[in-house]
């Protein structure tokens, strides 16, 4: 029924093409070797270096030297100083600022009575009339900033006075296990494959049904006895390999430039990114049954990669999201693999561990290979 | 020389609501070369398509080496072939990728794959062309390719849409001669085309304009059902002669031929000479006689008249 010998002059006719299309070959390489250096070294959850400002109304050696302190925290970094809190208000509507820490005139007072220290001058309880020592304005539209300028709330200020920090026993023991030093690049490495390969996997197949209608081949090739899903394996074929050495691009770059190293199998990662790679593929042959040249198929591309960036737990954690954006997220393939690969790459998962996401990639991928034959007509109306 | 490849009944197709091809009527019969003569836009390449099963007809139905369309073309792909108006073979494959390709399509084994191309390489002249790329070849050579890859599984009805209105006459004139090898060879042909000299060389032919069918036969009867309506007119000043000839009773059209004037006179007309003398009275010196027919008077008779 299916024809080997139709599938194999697809892929030959597709190879000799691709060998002579410059363009996309160049991409082939770049995009995931300039998406590594970019995410890999931009993307940093881990705020610091906050540009600040500090209103200093004391100007004593405590302020100074609460100042310094802040800023050995490397959360921020003072580069203004302002008489006024209007003056500071206004550097941050500008953004010259993101924060500005107001130190008021009083701060030795209400450091003498702060719970930080309070141990010291009154063991038997809290001071009712202690008061904060200073005070943050922070521009809360960015929540990361926000964030790290909160977590200076409970800033220990013993060393002020020469002393250890009083810090209390914890309440948990946190152990964190497969990246102990919280570098996030650990978990971007492993996410970019599936977003790299979203991106050009899904658009290379969608342009290359359609280019076959804009320059007309189309109606050559539909005068020919072969049947639509010959067409669309010997379409796919060729893209298997090249997603493949993306694959192994962005692994080995991420081993050479961030040392990410593969902590599960090889194979069992070889099965999963194939899996993905055929799933993203036949997206990208159903988006060419409906795309009417490039552009239109380059936007549909677009269409599905956004939420693959934001709800494929790429850049947010899946967990953490709506229902209603992971039922959205569940419908893409990238949310499956996400998983699938962050565990084979980082936390040594089996096979065992993954068969769910594994079977839904392979179930997509029939399926969508399915829609497009036969969405694929051999007629022109 | 009897039996027939392609037959159609009211053959219909809109787009919207522009009418493309209007119940046309046609038969072809084996081992023939078949003409479809019309202007750009007569749905010419229309018919062609929904002959090949790549259009579904709106009305009206047809019969291609016995199947019935619409229907399943499917079985028909691997007896017919389809050479397209454009170049619609990869323009950045070779020649013989170009080839190899339509032969894996086609089902051709190892060795029958290498002899044919071969063979089709000698015939149209291609061998040095063999590892060009078909986008960097010349219009004629790129046509060669396209009728080499369009016979390469040997079909038994060839549709050619324009295919010599990228080429020189040259080139042309070659191109029919190994149409006719084909036909020698028991190849029946539809061929498309707004040349007359083209549709000249073929054994018969159908005049299509605005999707209708205007006309059809032989050339040569065709041209006999016009003779004594074409006139040529001789004399000095023959400008004026033309715009006052053109206002004429009857008179279809007039057109400048060298040091002539070659005037058509409508069908209705009961005396042709006499519509073309009445027109000419009053101007001296000028001297009409009926001539010979030709291709592009019967076309211009048969699109001036309305059928309907
Ligand atoms: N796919 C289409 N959609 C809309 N109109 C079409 C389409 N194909 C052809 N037509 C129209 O049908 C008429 C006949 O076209 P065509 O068959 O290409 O003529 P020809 O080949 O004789 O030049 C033209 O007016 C053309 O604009
Ligand atoms: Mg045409």
């Amino acid at each position: 029924m299916i024809s080997l010998r139709h599938i194999l002059a697809i892929v030959r006719k597709e190879l000799l093409q691709l060998r002579r299309d410059r363009l996309t070959f160049g991409m082939i390489v770049m995009i995931p070797l300039i998406q590594l250096v970019l995410f890999g070294y931009a993307i940093n959850t881990e705020v610091r270096h906050i540009p600040a400002a500090v209103v200093d109304q004391s100007n004593t050696g405590v302020s100074r030297a609460l100042i310094q302190m802040v800023e050995a925290t490397q959360v921020v970094r003072f580069e203004q100083r302002y008489i006024t809190i209007e003056e500071a208000e206004r550097a941050i509507v500008r953004a010259d600022v993101r924060a500005a820490l107001i130190i008021p005139a009083d701060v030795s007072q209400r450091l003498v009575r702060n719970p930080a220290i309070s141990g010291r001058f009154s063991p038997g309880g809290q001071d009712p009339t202690a008061r904060p020592v200073a005070q943050w304005i922070a521009d809360g539209s960015d929540t990361l900033v926000a964030g790290a300028i909160r977590s200076l709330r409970g800033m220990p200020l013993g060393e002020l006075f020469r002393e250890a920090t009083n810090t209390p026993v914890p309440t948990f023991e946190v152990s964190l296990f497969y990246n102990p030093e919280q570098r996030t690049v650990v978990n971007i490495v492993p996410g970019l494959v599936g977003i790299i390969l979203t991106m050009t996997m899904i658009m290379f197949t969608a342009a290359a049904i359609v280019r076959e209608t804009e320059r007309g081949n189309i109606e050559m090739l539909i005068t020919t006895p072969i049947r639509p899903v010959e067409l669309m394996i010997g379409k796919i074929i060729p893209f298997v390999g090249i997603g493949l050495i993306q694959v192994f691009i962005i692994l080995g770059l991420g081993w050479a430039l961030f040392s990410v190293t593969i902590a599960g199998s090889v194979w069992t990662l070889l099965v999963v990114t194939l899996l993905f790679i055929l799933a993203s593929l036949s997206l990208g042959l159903v988006i060419s049954t409906f795309a009417k040249n490039q552009l239109q198929a380059m936007q549909m591309t677009v269409f599905i990669l956004l939420p693959s960036i934001l709800l494929s737990g790429f850049m947010f954690p899946y967990e953490g999201m709506p229902e209603g954006a992971q039922a959205i997220a569940d419908l893409l393939p990238v949310t499956h693999f996400m998983r699938i690969i962050r565990g084979v790459v980082l936390r040594d998962a089996g096979i065992g561990d993954i068969v769910p996401d594994a079977v839904w990639l392979l179930g997509f991928s029939l399926l969508g290979l399915a829609v497009a034959s036969l969405r694929f007509k051999k007629r022109l109306d | 020389m009897s039996a027939t490849v392609a037959e159609t009944f009211g053959l219909s197709r809109t787009f919207g609501a522009k009418t493309a091809v209007d119940k046309v009527d046609l038969t072809i019969q084996k081992g023939t070369v078949y003409g479809l003569l019309g202007p750009n836009g007569s749905g010419k390449t229309t018919a062609m398509r929904m002959l090949t099963g790549l259009l579904r007809p709106s009305g009206g139905h047809a019969v291609v080496l016995g199947t019935r369309l619409p229907g399943n073309p499917e079985p028909l792909k691997r007896r017919i072939g389809y050479m397209t108006q454009g170049f619609t073979h990869y323009r950045d494959l070779t020649v013989t990728e170009n080839l190899h390709f339509v032969a894996d399509i086609h089902d051709f084994s190892r060795s029958e794959k290498r002899q044919r191309i071969n063979e089709l390489l000698e015939i149209y002249d291609l061998d040095a062309q063999a590892n060009m790329l078909a986008g960097a070849m010349s219009g004629g050579q790129r046509q060669r390719l396209a009728l080499a890859a369009t016979v390469l599984h040997g079909p038994e009805l060839l549709f050619l849409d324009e295919p010599t209105s990228a080429v020189d006459p040259e080139t042309r004139r070659n191109f029919w001669e190994q149409l006719f090898d084909l036909v020698e060879a028991g190849t029946t042909i539809i061929v498309s085309t707004h040349l007359m000299d083209e549709a000249e060389r073929c054994h018969r032919i159908a005049i299509l304009d605005h999707g209708q069918k205007r006309a059809d036969g032989t050339p040569h009867d065709l041209m006999e059902q016009v003779a004594g309506r074409v006139f040529e007119v001789s004399g000095t000043n023959l400008r004026p002669i033309s715009r006052t000839l053109a206002n004429g009773a009857d008179i279809l059209s007039v057109s400048q031929i060298g040091a002539r004037l070659r005037v058509l006179v409508s069908k209705t007309a009961e005396n042709p000479q006499a519509a073309v003398e009445v027109a000419l009275r009053g101007i001296s010196d000028t001297i009409s006689q009926p001539t010979r027919p030709n291709l592009e008077d019967v076309f211009v008779l048969a699109t001036r008249n309305p059928v309907r």
